[in-house]
């Protein structure tokens, strides 16, 4: 197995930086909130040649600081990432072109102020994956691949819809040749019938170019269209993952029965009571997260050992990992 | 750009303000060609002629429309030739301390940590402080001359650009498109030149337009003080000066004329810069 991403205890922590007023008033004895936000906490994960892993999450459970951290944006507090083999990011500095991003909202991640074919262009001529004569062309072939006019090469952000800047930033990513592909809720800003033909782009691409992705997203059925396996995250944990069919088809934790539960269904029939069960609660503050599991406060199978002691992550028999004592 | 135009034009008072400055700087450009004298040249001057109210007829046979100076200067041609001057001094300053306030202003906020630390608390202590004041310091010990005003213009006038462009690029730099940059990777300078400068000129190019007639006052107001160029080059604050003395004596004219042609350049490239202003800042739109 060529695993092309690997993620090893993977931890970060957000410590507050302290201005130096604080630091005076807490030398001098005054109480200063020194709590560090744990985004993310002890991450495993691989991605290998050719794989969509699904990341899965609420908003605010550290998938995206997990991507950023992958995508070799910003570094870990603990632990470790390899892209192809080698760290992504030297200091502070991202190190490697063999892993790209797609943001999620494409009105912000294109200058305004440039021309998308000079966009797409930049990063591939700064690093001579393609000479200055040979650009246009290459633009041309990747606007084209993504099904945008090659004439629009000379166009500026703000022409373009939604959609269509999408692509334009898929385009950029994919023109760097990368090994991997971050997906950080590429179509989480955009309409329902606009989504569709984005994950249908990438499923196409998935498949004419082998690409090898990490799809993060919010949306379950967003993540169920493209994933070969899903990872579900709480709270800056991974709670349950496994082959995207086995987890949709039977969820262990309880958390992805409730994130599965929780998605509005149609009443196919007259009969159909409508099937909308929210979890309960809220999550918590990554400041101070729960005792044990950390899903035990909203969990509806919670016992006392779940408040004491948190639960590893275990492979069950068919090799689905989940972290959870009752399942 | 045509559509900027367009919304630019719905400002009629902006249009006539627009409309003077580009008479104005034609009139500067075109001064050796459509004034009657050249004021500085004393050989042409005549001390006949000299302090002579508006509407007399030289000894040169030819109308000064707006009286004579001590000198014996025709007061158009001077007025002129000092807007000419003025207008050097203020778009030359503004220019340079465009350059140096945005590299400064920029590096910090692209840099971080004790350089911008270090450049921004300058800044903020050259701003809790008049402009006058420095220029003043500077001249004096500079001594006098066009490159030295300049000079003295620049220092007492970068600070507003490097504020500005700080702000900007501060925004920008949090922004989207700026992280994708970084996370391509794209090398440091080329991520500021062209990423985050070409998104900060907007503000920028409004200070610059209200810091050119705020250099150009301030550059009257030097050489009113005695301060600014020379007396054989006079611009408009020399001009006003040189009649000052002249106010209690009934001729006006010698100072009110060179000061009503400050107040309109001043006040339309103000008004121009108020107006591209307001086109830049999205709140502010209709």
């Amino acid at each position: 197995m060529n695993q092309i991403l690997v993620a090893e205890g993977v931890t970060k922590r957000f410590s507050p930086s302290l201005s130096l007023g604080d630091r005076i008033a807490g030398v001098l004895g005054a109480h200063v909130d020194k709590r560090a936000v744990h985004a993310v906490t002890d991450v495993s994960l691989s991605v290998t040649a050719g794989e969509t892993l699904g990341l899965v999450g609420e908003s605010g459970c550290g998938k995206s600081t997990l991507g950023r951290m992958l995508a070799g944006i910003m570094p870990p507090t603990e632990g470790r990432v390899l892209v192809s083999g080698t760290a992504p990011m030297r200091g502070r500095h991202k190190a490697t072109t063999r892993i790209q991003t797609v943001f999620q909202d494409p009105f912000a991640s294109l200058n305004p102020r440039m021309r998308i074919g000079d966009s797409i262009a930049e990063g591939p001529v700064t690093h001579g994956l393609t000479s200055r004569a040979d650009a246009p062309r290459m633009v041309a072939d990747w606007l084209a691949r993504v099904g945008l006019d090659p004439a629009f090469a000379a166009r500026f952000p703000h022409q373009f819809s939604g959609g269509q800047r999408q692509r334009v930033a898929i385009a950029r990513a994919l023109a760097m040749q990368p090994d991997v592909l971050v997906c950080d809720e590429p179509v989480a800003s955009l309409d329902v019938s606009i989504q569709a033909q984005i994950l249908n782009l990438f499923l196409d691409l998935r498949r004419d170019l082998g690409l090898t992705c990490l799809f993060i997203s919010h949306d379950l059925s967003v993540v169920r269209h493209v994933s070969d396996r899903v990872a579900i995250m709480y709270l800056g944990r991974i709670v349950e993952a496994g082959s995207a069919a086995k987890v949709y088809a039977s969820p262990r934790h309880p958390y992805t029965q409730g994130l599965l539960d929780s998605v509005p269904k149609l009443r196919l029939s007259i009969d159909d009571v409508a099937d909308f069960k929210p979890i309960a609660g809220e999550l918590p503050s990554p400041l101070s997260p729960p005792s044990g599991c950390a899903f035990h406060p909203r969990c509806p199978k919670a016992t006392a050992l779940c408040r004491a002691e948190r639960p590893a992550l275990t492979a069950r028999e068919d090799g689905t990992l989940v972290a959870c004592h009752h399942a | 750009m045509r559509a900027f135009w367009r919304e630019y034009r719905e400002n009629w008072i902006a249009v006539v303000a627009l409309a003077v400055v580009v008479v104005i700087v034609l009139a500067a450009l075109l001064a050796p060609w459509i004034t009657p004298q050249n004021p500085y040249d004393l050989a042409s001057l005549d001390l006949m002629d000299a302090r002579k109210p508006p509407g007399f007829v030289g000894s040169e046979g030819y109308v000064h429309w707006l009286g004579t100076d001590a000198q014996g200067r025709d007061l158009l041609s001077a007025i002129i030739h000092g807007l000419r001057i003025s207008l050097q001094m203020g778009i030359a300053a503004g220019l340079f301390a465009m350059t140096i306030g945005a590299t400064l202003g920029i590096l910090s906020a692209h840099a971080g940590g004790w350089v911008e630390a270090a450049i921004m608390r300058v800044v903020d202590l050259q701003l809790s402080f008049p402009a006058i004041l420095l220029a003043l310091v500077l001249v004096a010990v500079l001594g006098q001359g066009k490159s030295q005003l300049v000079i003295a213009l620049v220092a007492a006038q970068y600070a507003y650009f490097a504020r500005t462009a700080y702000g900007a690029a501060t925004a920008e730099r949090q922004k989207d498109y700026v992280e994708a940059a970084h996370a391509t990777p794209l090398p440091g300078w080329r991520i500021v030149l062209r990423h985050i400068l070409p998104n900060c000129l907007p503000p920028l190019i409004v200070v610059g337009t209200v810091q050119v007639a705020n250099a150009i006052a301030l550059e009257a107001t030097l050489s009113f003080l005695g301060l600014g160029l020379p007396p054989t080059e006079p611009s408009l604050g020399m001009l006003i000066a040189n009649g000052f003395q002249y106010m209690m004596s009934g001729r006006t004219w010698i100072s009110v004329y060179p000061g009503i042609a400050l107040i309109v350049l001043i006040v339309a490239i103000n008004i121009v810069g108020d107006q591209i202003r307001d086109q830049f800042n999205p709140r502010l739109r209709r």
